[in-house]
């Protein structure tokens, strides 16, 4: 399985949840398949959907899942520290570890290679780290959204990516509709 | 030890409801941190780098807390892309309270390599920038922050060894 091929599964499951997704293929994958109000796409910034998801869900209630990549968590690493000494128990970031910068031609990562990001979480201090196959992601992700307590997948998949569309909404109009979507939310009434 | 401008800066954030506060320290901001540490009102967590700082910071606003950063001014060399890929390219108001080291009174001179770039990248990145040189200066702070959250912009206050010598 590729990344592409876990989040086509995991739409059901994410849809109606907040969802802040790292930039290039991931986010335009997500766009492709279920461009909600709930996803927030980010279109520069490599490195930063796990800060900025952690910031959404210190900020609110409701829970957030942010979509990684090892590339994009290996140029932000210390971000594992921040997370892990700043427990959110709405919090869930699921890397998807292909060993690889699927957004600049598959080049590998040392995700692939020696570093475990698994081993990386646990050693900063994060308490409900899980690493899964592909397969297995689906059921890991509900699993960290029934319980309550902040969870770190690591998602072990394939290399590759399918053709997609660029994103072509205004990033205003992305933050925005965010912003209205969290404000409205039941967790935060 | 903190000073009347160290509670001072915290207040004025109070007032223009910042809940949220991320921190890469210096010695210079020690008593800002300090008191920001004791204020229930504001939620203070630290990070490691900036450009992640500005990331939870993304976060908090779009969760509906009004963000700042407490900063060097070594981290704009740090944030050029995030300042405009992120900051800027999503109008996501955040004033930086800066210290302002490398300038008169300086002790460490690479500081002072990183000071004269400091307003030419702010000044390329067309962000609005104060300069704090003296401690009655402070009582500008809270029309920089009503001005930050109007225009939704990052704006940069600098505080030199000057502003914070006159407030000791």
């Amino acid at each position: 399985m590729i990344r592409h091929d876990i989040l086509k599964e995991l739409i059901p499951v994410i849809s109606d949840h907040l969802v802040v997704c790292n930039i290039g293929l991931p986010s335009q994958e997500l766009h492709m398949l279920d461009d909600q109000p709930s996803n927030f796409y980010m279109l520069g910034t490599m490195g930063l959907a796990s800060s900025i998801g952690l910031g959404v869900a210190m900020a609110q209630k409701d829970k957030v899942i942010a979509i990684d990549g090892d590339g994009s968590v290996l140029t932000n690493l210390a971000t594992l520290s921040t997370i892990a000494n700043n427990p959110c128990g709405n919090f869930i970031l699921l890397i998807i570890d292909n060993g690889s910068y699927g957004s600049t031609g598959d080049q590998a990562t040392y995700a692939g290679m020696k570093t475990s990001l698994t081993a990386v979480a646990e050693a900063c201090g994060c308490e409900n780290v899980v690493e899964c196959s592909a397969e297995d992601t689906v059921d890991t992700v509900k699993t960290a959204l029934a319980g309550d307590e902040m969870t770190v997948i690591i998602s072990k998949c394939q290399s590759g990516n399918v053709p997609v569309p660029v994103i072509e909404i205004d990033p205003v109009v992305i933050r925005q509709r965010f912003m209205d979507e969290i404000a409205k939310r039941p967790a935060n009434q | 030890m903190t000073t009347a401008t160290d509670a001072k800066i915290v207040d004025d954030l109070i007032a223009n409801d910042i809940r949220f506060i991320t921190t890469v320290p210096c010695k210079q901001l020690a008593g800002v941190i300090e008191v920001l540490n004791e204020t229930d009102e504001i939620h203070h967590v630290p990070c490691n780098k900036e450009d992640e700082g500005m990331g939870l910071c993304a976060g908090a606003y779009m969760g509906g807390k009004r963000p700042s950063i407490i900063m060097q001014n070594t981290a704009i060399g740090v944030t050029v892309n995030t300042l405009a890929t992120l900051i800027q390219f999503y109008n996501i108001p955040l004033p930086m309270l800066i210290s302002y080291r490398g300038e008169v009174g300086e002790k460490v001179a690479c500081q002072v390599e990183m000071a004269i770039h400091t307003k030419a990248i702010l000044d390329q990145l067309h962000i609005p920038y104060y300069h704090f040189h003296h401690k009655d200066q402070v009582g500008e702070l809270d029309g920089i922050l009503k001005h930050t959250q109007m225009c939704k912009k990052p704006t940069a206050i600098l505080m030199d060894a000057s502003f914070w010598g006159s407030a000791a």
